[in-house]
């Protein structure tokens, strides 16, 4: 029976290639921008992970009411105590000991006035440490474009385009103009070791990377940090298993009472990132809703115009006894064909667009001029296993579903009409 | 009888005359005749209390006019010896710790001085508020026992001062703004600026107390208080230039 259809969809084309090319376009789309946006939303967790959020990060209460002005005169002092009851409570982390800052970064002239200054802000974290988890978090070492990564004290490297804007190259020396973390003013004199690139606007034309204890010495933060950062040890963000983390922290060290206790928040609980996590969540949902949706009505207008092209046909099939039940069961079946072969051609084409995209990229540097957003200059696409049927069976259902509306129409003949309309 | 009439109605006008209170301008330029002096040499404390504790820095002020000071910071160990000039629109910082002289510009301005309530471009300020606003007597009030006239200020068109428009309760005799508001262009309130003590060199009134405090911080503002003050005496002209920032 199966067999005889199929014979029948591919003997008669009009009835077969514009809803296969509808399914497998859909399905291509699908497959195509889920993958794109799993990859565009996953570089920007991944980012801000990376340089600011963590899976988890530990502020004082005080600090992470005002975490985006980065207010570190409420930071977390004994901070080698917190980072040690962290390393404890929670060996499989890794924990990450970070200050971030902003400021004026002034480079000096031969007489030693104001060459050229330019704002920054600064990410200070263990850079000579050997043990340091941060350099392989970052890929500070593997980000190098100029110059060499510090190897003492008073060394910074420097973003590459923000190099570039000022004018300054590896072995300069910069005054760094900031806030004390008592609020008073530090001035404090750099040797630039490197420039860096991390394919990210923001940090690549404003940051300076600054060894912690440099940091400490230069903002009066002895024994204190701004930001302890803690990432799961295979590196993938668990939101679930992260608020555990976090509830558990909480119950254990936290005091709502006092404002300087430290607090742990998830990446999800940080800013923006609580609404790209659940955009990333009902991205697929969304993409194959709209794709059912769309295409359901698309293949029903097409059920309905091959219902009149075939309108002869059925009238002959319903003369000759056979049932309405078996007409409208053989159209699904056909439909279920079609929606096969289309949701195949489509994956293997979404997929193929997608695994491009995934190594070539798209480089949007252009629309990023003025982005605060943690996220790279080029996006790509990332295929996951989940690529592979996200429009498949989506596919097949907007077919079936089509023809279900569509074939409602074989009920509506009359038999007792049948030949006066088959007269006409 | 007449004669007895004559002079009864110059009584009245006068009196009318008299009570007249004096416009927005006429205040300004009575708050700008007790700020506004040649030189004057200054020594100063700022306690800063903050949300963590309280820091107190003491330093010396050389000013002359309304475009020059030049600030040598005497205390705690780690300001000290910091010096700041201010020369017009222009300010200069050295620190001992860096041996740099670094101009403050851009968005630096902002930031908060020395971790106070005040900002580098509130010590910028051109202290002559007439220049830069409109004003208007809105009405009068009572703050802390004196009497005082309510002004509102409005940026002038094409300015764009530090704060677009203020609130200033001025002392109806002493003409000392005695409280403070400063606004930004939306209306939200930034700053509260307060005199508590006052003190009178010749016919001036000096404020000996104040605080500010900045509203979008927490922590309890900033006190600054003038230990000693002399007006109008010669100040070397050297005082005022980028070379006495290392010495």
């Amino acid at each position: 029976m199966i067999r005889f259809l199929i014979k029948g969809l591919m003997r008669d084309r009009s009835r077969s290639l514009f809803p296969i090319l509808m399914v497998s376009a859909g399905v291509f789309l699908s497959v195509f921008l889920y993958s794109y946006l799993n990859g565009a939303i996953g570089d920007m967790v991944d980012a801000s992970a990376r340089f600011d959020t963590g899976h988890v990060k530990v502020m004082t209460r005080a600090y992470s009411e005002l975490a985006s002005q980065t207010p570190n005169d409420l930071a977390i002092l004994d901070s080698a105590v917190v980072l040690n009851e962290l390393k404890t409570s929670y060996p499989r982390m890794m924990w990450a000991e970070r200050i971030k800052f902003g400021g004026l970064l002034d480079i000096p002239d031969d007489m030693g006035d104001t060459k050229v200054q330019g704002p920054f802000f600064g990410i200070a974290l263990d850079l000579l440490g050997e043990h340091s988890p941060d350099l392989d978090i970052l890929g500070v070492e593997k980000a190098i474009v100029r110059g060499r990564m510090p190897e003492g004290k008073n060394e910074i490297l420097i973003g590459e385009a923000f190099a570039e804007k000022l004018g300054i190259k590896p072995g300069e020396r910069a005054t760094l103009l900031s806030s004390t973390m008592n609020g008073a003013m530090a001035m404090y004199n750099f040797q630039i070791a490197g420039t860096v690139s991390f394919g990210m606007m923001i940090i690549d034309e404003s940051a300076i990377i600054v060894d912690i204890n440099d940091v400490r010495a230069a903002l009066d933060m002895a024994d204190a940090t701004g930001e302890i950062l803690g990432f799961s040890p295979d590196r993938v963000y668990s939101d679930e298993e992260m608020k555990q983390l976090a509830g558990d922290y909480n119950k254990r060290f936290s005091n709502k009472e006092d404002e300087f206790s430290p607090l742990m928040l998830t990446l999800g609980q940080q800013g923006i990132m609580s609404d790209i996590l659940r955009l990333a969540t009902y991205a697929a949902t969304f993409i194959v809703s709209i794709f059912v949706f769309a295409m359901s009505i698309v293949l029903w207008n097409a059920g309905l115009m091959n219902g009149i092209r075939r309108y002869g046909e059925i009238g002959v099939r319903l003369a000759m006894g056979e049932p309405k039940g078996a007409i409208y069961r053989a159209m699904i079946i056909e439909s279920i064909c079609i929606g096969m072969v289309g949701s195949i051609l489509g994956t293997v084409l979404g997929l193929a667009a997608s695994y491009y995209l995934q190594y070539v990229g798209i480089d949007i540097s252009g629309m990023m001029q003025k982005s605060s957003i943690m996220i790279s200059t080029v996006i790509r696409a990332k295929v996951s296993p989940s690529s592979y049927y996200i429009g498949f069976l989506p596919g097949i259902f907007a077919s079936v579903l089509g023809t279900v509306f569509a074939g409602i129409g074989i009920y509506r003949r009359q038999t007792s009409q049948l030949f006066k309309e088959l007269e006409v | 009888m007449y004669k007895y009439l004559i002079f009864l109605l110059l009584i009245c006008f006068a009196e009318t005359v008299y009570a007249a209170p004096p416009s927005g301008n006429e205040i300004l330029d009575r708050i700008d005749h007790n700020y506004g002096v040649k030189t004057r040499i200054s020594t100063a404390t700022m306690i800063v209390r903050g949300r963590r504790g309280t820091r107190t820095i003491t330093s010396k002020t050389w000013g002359e006019g309304t475009k020059k000071a030049f600030t040598h910071y005497l205390s705690p160990a780690r300001e000290k010896d910091t010096k700041m000039l201010k020369l017009g629109d222009e300010l200069w910082i050295w620190s001992p710790s860096a041996d740099r002289t670094i101009k403050i510009a851009g968005h630096m301005l902002r930031q908060s001085l020395m971790g106070s309530d005040v900002s580098y471009e509130d010590f910028m300020e051109d202290p002559k508020l007439s220049g830069s606003y409109d004003v208007i007597v809105t009405g009068e009030e009572e703050i802390d026992g004196r009497e005082c006239y309510l002004l509102e200020l409005t940026a002038k068109k094409g300015l764009s001062p530090s704060y677009h428009s203020r609130k200033l309760w001025v002392d109806k005799l002493r003409y000392l703004p005695v409280r403070e508001e400063l606004f930004a262009k939306s209306g939200k309130l930034l700053k509260r600026f307060t005199i508590k003590e006052v003190f009178r060199l010749k016919d001036r009134w000096y404020p000996k107390r104040m605080v500010f405090k900045d509203v979008l911080k927490k922590g309890d503002g900033t006190e600054v208080i003038i230990e000693s003050i002399e007006f109008d005496i010669p100040i070397a002209a050297h005082i005022f230039t980028k070379a006495s920032l290392r010495k």
